[in-house]
């Protein structure tokens, strides 16, 4: 009995000396968490899922409250969850802008060709992974269609080695942005949007030897721009979505014809 | 000084936790399909290692071995080592936001990990001096760091190759582990002779 004690009571002891500790650090160190946090976790389905780009409910909750981040992200809850959560938040679960995904590369087969000939995995990622792909341009649409495997609306289609997005059918939910490993697919605003169709990170007379569909970077766009919402980076024009109001003096100003106005 | 690289290296080459001792495969199999995951993760590891081993050591020598309750080693190394990680979570939390969101999902997962309770115990049975434990923690923690970011390499070249159908997912992982540990064997005795 005598030995059983001698081992039960000092485990007892540190065992209530460390939850001593912990309950004192964690009333001592409490971080103040917003109240809505919760009410918001609440009206999610806690499914854990990740669809909405969030590790877990707990992260959305939490980005939705402190980062203010679109009330419709989550896919399992659907139209309900957005508007329960637009109820808590006080914001408009409608006032959120419907958008579309565009692909940033307009290097089809006629603009470019093949660099090698592949015969490995027929999928982007695989090609990718052996010398960045087969064709000439390296930050180019690969063709295999990575996107349109993974899109849930058919929106998306591969014609003549480019991916091409059915913007009628597109729900703008991004899935396709994050299956192309040359990040060639953006979510622009679904009504009027300018789109840069080169995403070449190549000097423009190298990008132009591969693909003569190329921006060039010659800044002719960004001068264009009355709302400072056009950039030269990494070689290439880049488009503000949050500022671009799509009024396509700078699709008028290009030389090479790289950006496109959609209505 | 000498011992001290000596213990390091073997730490990290020879007797690498995940690939030679199989310490801690769960997270070597479970966080390692990315190379972020894979960092975070034994990046938190490193840490968790080396504050575990601040705090088993003096109560080995100061409150277990003087009241021969030395039997007691594991059960309150786990028990100090859980309580452990989770008061540094909320110090991290309040103080260091930014390291706490990095590090946060990964502490949790490695408060009971057999790793860090390897090399609480591993310390003391090799008799290590204070400094010589906290240099082999450290080189411990490397040595699971090598592991996860080889590892991740390793199968983002499996998620793209053709393997048989049979094999698909946690076997050929399996196998490519096993192939991984295997070439680790090819340190042993190199450490020693270095400085010899």
């Amino acid at each position: 009995m005598n030995a059983i004690l001698t081992a039960v009571i000092p485990v007892v002891i540190i065992g209530l000396i460390c939850a001593v500790v912990l309950v004192a650090a964690s009333i001592v160190m409490a971080v103040k968490e917003d109240e809505r946090i919760p009410k918001v976790r609440e009206c999610l389905p806690g499914a854990n899922c990740g669809a909405c780009g969030y590790a877990g409910c707990d992260g959305y909750a939490k980005a939705l409250v402190e980062d203010g981040v679109a009330a419709n992200l989550c896919v399992p809850g659907g139209a309900k969850t957005a508007s329960d959560i637009a109820g808590v938040l006080g914001i408009e679960a409608g006032e959120v802008k419907p958008k579309v995904a565009v692909v940033c590369c307009s290097g089809d087969c006629d603009a470019t060709e093949d660099d090698v000939d592949y015969r490995g995995i027929e999928t982007c990622k695989a090609a990718k992974l052996i010398f960045g792909g087969k064709g000439k341009c390296g930050f180019g649409c690969l063709g295999f269609g990575d996107c349109r495997n993974v899109c849930p609306e058919d929106a998306i289609c591969v014609e003549n080695g480019l991916a091409r997005i059915d913007t009628r059918k597109c729900i703008g939910c991004g899935l396709c942005a994050k299956a192309c490993p040359n990040k060639l697919i953006r979510l622009a605003p679904a009504k009027r949007h300018i789109v840069v169709a080169c995403s070449s990170k190549s000097k423009g007379a190298s990008t132009r030897k591969a693909c003569k569909n190329g921006c060039i970077a010659c800044r002719k766009c960004e001068k264009a721009c009355p709302k400072d919402a056009i950039h030269v980076t990494g070689n290439h024009a880049v488009v503000d979505y949050e500022a671009c109001v799509g009024c396509g003096l700078c699709a008028k100003e290009c030389p090479v014809g790289v950006i496109k106005v959609y209505k | 000084m000498t011992k001290l690289i000596i213990i390091l290296l073997s730490a990290v080459f020879i007797n690498n936790y995940v690939l030679s001792r199989f310490l801690g495969i769960c997270p070597f199999l479970g966080v390692s399909k990315k190379l972020d995951s894979a960092t975070g993760m034994s990046i938190a590891v490193i840490f968790v290692m080396l504050m575990a081993t601040a705090v088993t050591y003096p109560i080995q020598f100061y409150l277990l071995d003087p009241n021969d309750l030395g039997y007691l080693q594991t059960i309150v190394f786990i028990l100090v080592i859980a309580a452990l990680v989770q008061l540094v979570e909320i110090v991290l939390k309040r103080y260091i936001p930014s390291l706490h969101k990095s590090l946060g999902v990964y502490l949790p997962l490695i408060t009971t990990n057999c790793a860090v309770l390897g090399v609480t115990i591993l310390n003391i049975d090799e008799g290590y001096s204070f400094l010589e434990a906290m240099v082999n923690s450290l080189g411990s923690g490397l040595g699971f760091f090598l592991a996860m970011v080889m590892f991740s390499g390793v199968r983002s070249k499996l998620e793209t190759a053709d393997i048989p159908k049979a094999f698909k997912g946690l076997p050929i992982t399996l196998i490519a582990a096993s192939i991984t540990s295997l070439s680790f064997l090819g340190f042993g005795g190199v450490i020693e002779n270095l400085f010899a």
